[in-house]
């Protein structure tokens, strides 16, 4: 629900700016709540509980531009804060693209319940949230005698932000979000393997924690015993909840400020083929639930669902409002929204029994991508695949590679979207990777 | 999210999430009583609305249900940042952040919650969730607060709460104007100024009170080349706990030619082989080997709940005797020093690995009574909205008995690697990352073609032990390197001396 003080306040930040010197303001108001529980050995280790709020400002000052924020939110400290803030905006250099995004491109007001926010959330027992954080850890209990630690925890927050542009476009977004979550540590002889599993949702009564520790200690006793293998080029299947970390390598060259900057690799690929035919993704920001659901963004563009990605084409970029404006193209957003991929018919169990030889991989150890070459390369765990069959977990192997090539060698999606994460990725087969181990 | 349980990362800023701009003089004062870098314990109270019967009724009230120990936290911090793209200094910007963090411990485990009000009503009623860890009625006698004096070790000249932005802008548009002269190839230049000068005061159940001021700056560049239809980027940093008096010519001489040597020799540069090799780590930045290969694996939260790949190997023998490895928060105006760590204990020189014998994990209040030791004043915090754990603050390695030339000549076929973006650890398997972003092969002791974009990966017990010579030349890196665990990110410095690592995975080609 509203704060009519917060928003009255956003107002009035905006309108102060402007009578002192601003030429455009956007002001951001926010505020959260938060609680964490921690559990182990059925004891709680930690409980965290915060309330927190503050206020953003772009600013626009006879053709310069500069962004403050503050937690300090009396209206006294504010005035001085904007003012100072004004003063020293008249420093810079100006910035003849800098201004408030054109009214019509704006969010215009329309309501629309994306089902983000749980009316329920200040009504919840603390007592429930910390017997589901010791549910989670007492359900491993015995499972396994080579754990040596499992920890159980629960954490939710509630959200709420008010946007006002001087142009009159204003704007409120709430959302609220509940997760269970589970880190194993097993005893595995020389090594102490670990892993994690969680469940997320919008609202509480969808919440659960069940199977969620055992997920987590299965995972991490899978993990016993693992070796590096040989270096070479074979396959190499990711599971869904590990493809984003290198689909964020392909997705950053398509911001506008990396193309402006010179700093991406997918300059002048609109309408080119970038990928295998089998990679199609939509940015949808209007999915009830989503992660990432909203009907504006950080610029108060109004949200639209588009195509980023159809059958390997490269459709649209990522522009926010200023680099648009620097790059003499219309904005899209300069955020990405819920990505829904298209969807092949197997799961990651018949696109295992699928391959002839290649590494499963369940998980990404550090590595990094040069956005402007798109040559990478990144660690890697997983278990070692051959003629369809799992035959030991893996560690310690990288792979290295360059973007432009190996989404080409995409040959098979899965049908196992993360539904519950705001990139919904399936898992994802690809040939010809460079593995380098012993 | 707490899914970060087994990894840990670390990120150097290059030309992204840059946070913090001071406009003008007293800028940000903010209706409180002006302090500055030379004020005392009075002055710290003053400037939070506090004294001390306001924080012995928080106390008494933390521990109301019978708690062991409580303590406060109380921050304000200024950030500040200038930046240029383009070559216009076209952007700026500054945060406030400003409140009290109350933590309340009984045993190991943790109640904390934080208030970004300080007034008494405020802080008892955070006070009072943060009691709600423990769970009975317990009466304290009152607190009687004592100062901690603590010493000096980030001394500066001119507060960066005393520079406008006036004074910073010529110094980013001439660090842009150096890099453009140097190479034509230049196509695009980014820079960066940010500062940040916290205010903390501290005090805890055992009747320490203390404060503490903590200046910052970094200074980062980021350039493109273009050569023919080629592209290639690189960035330097430096990062300090310092005033406006580390900005000159020289450090902007230095920054200038780190990026245009370094963004040439990517047109050059190509990738390994794929497979295990000999690895030499240039001296200075590649301290990121102890970062992650060891560090986080010491921190005792980890080896506490045994889940560290060093839990059970303390008193061992992990290295060759001119290992030593040391974790030092006294270290004169570096990024991970520290006066007095977030729960009050003073800093210190930790010896981690001595003469490759493991002698120390890194402590914070919890772990050091669980292992019954002295505390090594690791107990660190983001800001007044975290609690503090285990974390390191500058990490490097002493130097050793060989030469730099030595260790290259006795490498026939591997690589040397100076320049990393990020690396990142599983504290349990002990499985270790780094990212090269340039280095050299080495082929029958010389270095030859350049190299870029490369992941190395090792095991941390099986790569300290493999770490078979170590150079006179220990070099402390002052990059901007942030390192995060539990959500929270610190500033950390590492350091090196020349090292050669027998065996490291790196993540090369195929023939």
């Amino acid at each position: 629900m509203k704060d009519n003080k917060k928003v009255e306040l956003a107002q009035w930040a905006s309108k102060y700016a402007t009578e002192n010197g601003a030429k455009e303001v956007s002001v951001s108001v926010y505020d959260s709540k938060e609680s964490e529980v921690e559990v182990r050995k059925q004891k709680i280790e930690k409980i965290q509980e915060s309330i927190q709020s503050g206020l953003s400002l772009k600013l626009y000052v006879n053709g310069k531009y500069s962004t403050h924020s503050t937690n300090r939110l009396d209206r006294n400290d504010l005035e001085k804060f904007i003012k100072e803030a004004i003063l020293g905006t008249n420093y810079l250099a100006k910035d003849q693209y800098r201004s408030l995004p054109d009214r019509h491109l704006c969010y215009d007001g329309t309501e629309k319940d994306l089902k983000l926010f749980d009316s329920n959330y200040d009504s919840i027992d603390p007592r429930q949230k910390i017997d589901l954080a010791m549910q989670v850890e007492a359900e491993t209990t015995g499972m396994d005698e080579r754990i040596i630690s499992v920890t159980g925890s629960y954490s939710d927050g509630s959200y709420r932000s008010y946007l006002v542009l001087s142009n009159g476009v204003e704007g409120f977004k709430e959302s609220t979000s509940y997760s269970i979550d589970a880190s194993a540590s097993i005893n595995g002889g020389d090594s102490r393997p670990s892993d994690y599993y969680y469940n997320a949702t919008r609202f509480w009564d969808q919440l659960s924690g069940e199977g969620v520790g055992k997920y987590a200690v299965e995972r991490a006793l899978r993990k016993i015993g693992a070796k590096t293998i040989q270096s070479g080029k074979m396959e190499m299947l990711i599971e869904n909840r590990s493809v984003g970390r290198v689909f964020n390598s392909l997705l950053q060259p398509m911001f506008g400020y990396n193309l402006q900057q010179k700093r991406s690799f997918l300059e002048g690929k609109i309408g080119k083929k970038i990928a295998s035919d089998l990679l199609s993704i939509t940015d949808n920001p209007f999915i009830e639930s989503g992660r990432n659901s909203r009907l504006y963004d950080g610029d108060g563009l109004a949200s639209r669902k588009m195509t980023v990605i159809e059958n390997g084409i490269l459709q649209t970029y990522y522009i926010d409002d200023y680099y648009g404006k620097k790059l003499d193209m219309e904005p899209t957003t300069g955020s990405s929204s819920n990505l829904i991929f298209e969807l092949g018919d197997k799961d990651l169990s018949a696109l295992t029994k699928d391959m002839n030889e290649g590494i499963l991989v369940t998980g990404f150890n550090g590595g990094n991508s040069n956005s402007a070459t798109g040559d990478f390369s990144v660690g890697v765990e997983g278990f070692y695949v051959k003629k369809g069959e799992i035959l030991h977990p893996v560690s310690g192997m990288n792979i290295t590679g360059n973007h432009k090539e190996i989404w080409n060698n995409l040959i098979a999606i899965g049908n196992d979207p993360l539904t519950d994460r705001s990139w919904q990725t399936p898992s994802m087969l690809f040939e010809g990777v460079d593995f380098s181990g012993l | 999210m707490n899914n970060e349980f087994s990894r840990r990362e670390f990120i150097r800023t290059g030309s992204f999430s840059l946070a913090g701009m001071a406009i003008l003089p007293s800028f940000l004062s903010m209706g409180c009583n002006r302090i500055t870098e030379q004020s005392g314990l009075e002055e710290y109270y003053a400037h939070f609305n506090v004294d001390r019967e306001m924080l012995q009724k928080v106390m008494a009230e933390a521990l109301l249900r019978g708690g062991d120990y409580c303590d406060l936290y109380f921050e304000h911090s200024l950030s500040n940042y200038v930046g240029l793209q383009d070559k216009q200094v076209n952007r700026a910007g500054s945060n406030i952040d400003y409140g009290v963090g109350v933590r309340v411990l009984k045993g190991d485990q943790t109640g904390y919650a934080f208030s970004e009000e300080i007034s008494l009503d405020a802080m008892k009623k955070v006070a009072k969730t943060a009691a709600s860890i423990a769970s009975e009625s317990k009466d304290y006698p009152p607190i009687n607060l004592q100062e901690r004096v603590h010493p000096e070790f980030c001394k500066i000249k001119t507060s960066w709460e005393d520079v406008s932005i006036k004074q910073k802008i010529p110094y980013l548009q001439k660090l842009n104007d150096k890099i453009f002269d140097l190479d034509g190839k230049v196509a695009k230049v980014q820079v960066y100024l940010d500062d940040s000068s916290s205010y903390i005061l501290f005090a805890n159940s055992e009747g320490v009170v203390s404060f503490d001021y903590r200046p910052m700056v970094s200074f980062i560049a980021v350039c493109v080349m273009e050569k023919g239809d080629r592209r290639e980027d690189f960035f330097a940093s430096r990062s300090m706990r310092i005033g406006y008096e580390y900005l000159n010519e020289e450090l902007m001489d230095e920054i200038a030619n780190e990026v245009v040597v370094g963004a040439n020799k990517q047109f050059e540069a190509v990738k390994p082989k794929a497979g295990q090799m000999e690895v030499v780590l240039a001296a200075g930045g590649a301290g990121i080997l102890l970062h992650e290969a060891m560090g986080h694996a010491f921190e005792a939260d980890f080896n506490r709940k045994e889940t560290s790949i060093f839990s059970d190997k303390m008193g061992q023998k992990v290295g060759e005797d001119f290992v030593t490895i040391i974790d030092d928060g006294t270290n004169p105006n570096y990024r991970g020093t520290l006066n007095i760590d977030d729960e009050g204990i003073l800093t210190q020189k930790t010896k981690m690995v001595e003469n490759g014998v493991l002698t120390s994990y890194l402590h914070d209040r919890i772990s050091a009574k669980y292992y019954n030791v002295a505390p090594t004043g690791n107990g660190r915090r983001e800001s007044f909205r975290y609690a503090p754990i285990p974390r390191m603050r500058n990490t490097y390695m002493e130097a050793g008995p060989h030469s730099k030339e030595d260790i290259i000549a006795s490498v026939k076929d591997g690589i040397y690697v100076d320049t990393f973006t990020n690396g990142e650890v599983q504290i349990g398997a002990g499985d270790f990352t780094f990212y090269v972003k340039s280095g050299y092969l080495i082929e029958n002791g010389k270095l030859t073609q350049p190299i870029k974009d490369v992941n190395l990966i090792g095991n941390g017990p099986e790569a300290l032990r493999q770490i078979s010579m170590v150079g006179k030349d220990l070099k402390i890196d002052c990059g901007t390197g942030t390192c995060g665990k539990g959500g929270q990110g610190v500033p950390v410095s590492m350091g090196l001396p020349t090292v050669k690592v027998a065996q490291l995975t790196v993540g090369g080609v195929n023939a």
